[in-house]
């Protein structure tokens, strides 16, 4: 299904104000959903779910919000990325903005790499394929 | 007092949808101070009823490999009391269901009457929170729920029988 990256946006938008009841105003393209929009872990299953639903795809574990580089000892040293594990959450998050991440890549940081940005860009690349 | 808020399956297809019903009665505790003169069913175990139905449902369809928890009531809405010899229906029915968890929805009835809409996002946990450990027999689902679904079964296959 071909779809702009304003109509993801908008889907993406409303999606975000059902799963965590946030004000529409509240979701801007460069809002944290942690930090600006409060969303729990347990949210994030729900987030998935309903972007699944609304744009009829099947987002893989990991994909999206990839969580099991940070629990891998390889590429975690004292609470910071190294320099492998940067690499390959860069690789695995072509979706991210890793601009402010990068300058301080402590794991306790990841929340800013998911973003609104974030999920439309994954979203516009994810219906172009 | 056993914790189990719905009375039996009457309809059950696996993987898709459940139907249970549930009896309020008197000889339960809480409603002699849920209120004094004036019984209501709490709405909180409206919710633990639906996340019942539809959490055995979700075990189900994954041959109770999973521990399914309750993660997040999505929405929940009320349009009636439940006052003590009332039937609760519970009609739950699978929206989605990934080796992450699953989202239900719900509608339950009063009396034949709309009562409730009540959506569920259920976590299988030993494939999130990764990190956390959780000990290796299902503790969700004790003999007490499987007794519900073998109930089910073994009266399900008696009527068919007697058709």
């Amino acid at each position: 299904m071909e779809m702009s990256r304003d109509e993801v946006y908008s889907k993406v938008k409303d999606v975000l104000v059902d799963a965590l009841g946030v004000d529409d105003d509240e979701v801007t393209e460069t809002a944290t959903l942690q930090g600006d929009l409060g969303a729990e872990s347990i949210d994030f299953l729900d987030i998935v779910f309903r972007l699944e639903k609304t744009f009829s795809i099947k987002i893989p574990r990991g994909e999206l919000f990839p969580e099991s580089i940070v629990s891998n000892p390889e590429y975690v040293e004292g609470g910071k990325l190294t320099a492998k594990g940067l690499s390959t959450l860069k690789a695995a998050m072509p979706h991210a903005d890793f601009t402010d991440f990068e300058k301080d890549p402590d794991i306790t940081r990841m929340p800013v790499l998911f973003t609104v940005k974030t999920i439309v860009n994954y979203l516009t690349t994810k219906m172009a394929a | 007092m056993r914790w189990i808020w719905i009375d039996k399956f009457t309809d059950f297809q696996s993987g898709v949808s459940a139907t249970a019903i549930k009896n309020v009665s008197m000889a339960e505790e809480h409603l002699h101070d849920h209120f004094p003169a004036y019984p209501v069913m709490p709405a909180s175990l409206i919710v633990e009823g639906m996340a019942q139905t539809a959490g055995i449902l979700v075990g189900e369809a994954r041959n109770f490999e999973e521990k399914v928890i309750l993660a997040k009531v999505k929405q929940a809405k009320f349009l009636k009391e439940v006052r003590p010899g009332d039937q609760l229906q519970y009609d739950a029915r699978i929206e989605q269901v990934s080796p992450q968890g699953a989202m239900t929805a719900g509608r339950v009835t009063v009396n034949g009457e709309p009562l409730a809409e009540i959506d569920i996002v259920f976590s299988h946990i030993d494939n999130n929170m990764s990190g956390l450990a959780f000990p290796e027999e299902n503790f969700v689902f004790t003999e007490d729920f499987k007794s519900l679904l073998t109930t089910y079964n073994v009266s399900a296959s008696t009527a068919a029988s007697a058709q």
